[in-house]
């Protein structure tokens, strides 16, 4: 109990911070409707329902995907300042509290980024989900999750690398391309319709294990990444 | 004993002893016969393919690729996880896990691109096309890409900092292999690809074997030669790095005294 206390403390610092500042999850918006954007010019898609149908899925991926790694870039460079890493490195709260803590952050900033963009993509891509659209709400949560605890990692990884803001994807991609690949499927199974509810279930569960197995990997190694020397 | 002497002994730790020397030597010798029968069997000694003809002799080079590049990864793992066990207990044996991490990283890298680049040129006259997104390609690929954002890794990351990272970056990187392939296994057989005709697999004809087997001794021999070469380089690189260090206590202790 003492653990979770240590890891709502840490939290909480960070969801007030970003109150204070809103950095990340209006960067994040932004690019994510760039993203979007630039789609629309790809391809039609008001035009080809059919086609927009099936390719949606990979778009509202790609620009999740691409926004949250801007976000993930600046989540641990205001620990850096005034040397607050540093403070704590030396704390004598286990240092996975730190690390959830900040994961758990940025998964709350990057699903409030896509319920602003859900209705905004719907809207400009004139989607129908033939599918079972309540799907989404177990879908959109364990796939940012995938994201967001393998980015935050990482992200700490690079920290005082050379060119970390590129070295970020860079690692992040790779690794996550088996959650990718069950998300995309799994978000186009819902809008097509053309895969049977089992297959979908399926993906919904191999994401889960995903999110199981990163988790716990996370956790057991950060305390390396935090005290690399 | 003054410096000068104390530096010089520390030095001839670095050479080679005359017997690891030989070794080496006769080694690569081996090998390089090894790989000359093997070739010999696959071009000229094995009959042409029934079916494909003489283009199936690529097969011979592609299989122990493919078959190498699939366990240098393993030593890397193996490696990696010794380093992050020794890391606390004893930091000099670590370093020698770490060379041997990066080694085989590297020589996992080279032999699965070969695998790639050899594939590629099977795939094209038998296919028809250099590239297709099947199961196998896709995971063989993904290996790829994540042993080269390891290597990445170790060029950018802080110099301090790169022995410990990379061998947490390791540890997700092999994680992630057997996810990739159940994972993309199991969505492309839901689609199979219709031109995914000539498998290579089943049931190899007597003929193909010795040829087969050849080249996978030949290029497992060279895959373990350029292994412990890299090894030792690693190694000597890390052990100059350490005179640097020493030599500038030794200089500042100097001064003190001066």
């Amino acid at each position: 109990m003492k653990y979770l206390r240590f890891v709502l403390d840490h939290l909480r610092k960070d969801l007030r911070l970003e109150w204070r500042g809103r950095d990340a999850i209006n960067g994040m918006l932004f690019f994510a409707l760039l993203v979007v954007a630039i789609f629309s010019l790809a391809f039609d898609p008001t035009g080809y329902p059919t086609t927009t149908r099936q390719i949606s899925g990979g778009v509202l991926w790609v620009a999740i995907l691409f926004s949250s790694v801007t976000a993930l870039n600046q989540a641990w460079t205001r620990e850096i300042r005034n040397q607050v890493l540093d403070a704590q490195r030396m704390a004598p709260s286990p240092a996975s509290s730190l690390f959830l803590g900040k994961a758990l952050a940025n998964l709350i900033f990057v699903l409030c980024v896509e319920a602003i963009l859900a209705p905004i993509f719907i809207i400009f891509y004139n989607l129908h989900p033939l599918g079972n659209a309540w799907l989404f709400l177990l879908v959109m949560p364990l796939g940012t999750w995938a994201l967001v605890v393998n980015g935050t990692f990482f992200a700490a990884l690079g920290l005082r690398a050379r060119n970390r803001e590129l070295l970020l994807p860079l690692l992040l991609f790779p690794v996550s391309l088996p959650a990718i690949l069950a998300m995309v499927q799994a978000a186009s199974g819902i809008l097509t319709n053309d895969i049977d509810a089992i297959q979908i279930n399926l993906w919904i569960k191999q994401l889960a294990a995903y999110d199981i197995i990163f988790t716990t990997l996370c956790i057991l190694l950060f305390e390396t990444i935090l005290h690399a020397e | 004993m003054d410096q000068g002497t104390l530096t010089s002994q520390r030095t001839a730790t670095i050479a080679a002893p005359a017997w690891l020397r030989a070794t080496a030597i006769l080694w690569f010798i081996a090998t390089v016969i090894v790989l000359l029968i093997g070739f010999r069997q696959a071009l000229f000694t094995a009959p042409p393919d029934g079916e494909l003809g003489d283009v199936q002799r690529i097969f011979y080079y592609h299989l122990p690729f493919a078959v190498l590049g699939m366990v240098f990864p393993y030593v890397n793992l193996v490696a990696s996880l010794a380093f992050l066990y020794l890391r606390n207990r004893n930091p000099l044996k670590a370093l020698t896990a770490d060379a041997l991490a990066l080694a085989s990283a590297q020589v996992s890298v080279l032999y699965v691109t070969l695998m790639l680049l050899t594939g590629m040129l099977y795939a094209r006259p038998v296919w028809g096309i250099w590239w297709t997104w099947d199961a196998r390609l896709t995971t063989a690929f993904i290996l790829w890409l994540l042993y080269v954002s390891y290597l990445l890794t170790r060029k950018l990351a802080a110099p301090d900092q790169i022995a410990p990272l990379s061998a947490v970056l390791a540890v997700f990187a092999a994680v992630d292999i057997p996810i990739v392939y159940m994972s993309i296994r199991w969505w492309r057989t839901q689609h199979p690809a219709p031109i995914f005709g000539g498998a290579e697999g089943s049931g190899l004809a007597p003929s193909i074997w010795p040829p087969t087997l050849w080249n996978v001794a030949g290029w497992l021999m060279w895959g373990i030669f350029i292994l412990c070469f890299r090894f030792a380089v690693e190694r000597r690189n890390q052990i100059a790095d350490q005179e640097h260090a020493l030599q500038a206590i030794e200089a500042s202790l100097h001064d003190h005294q001066g």
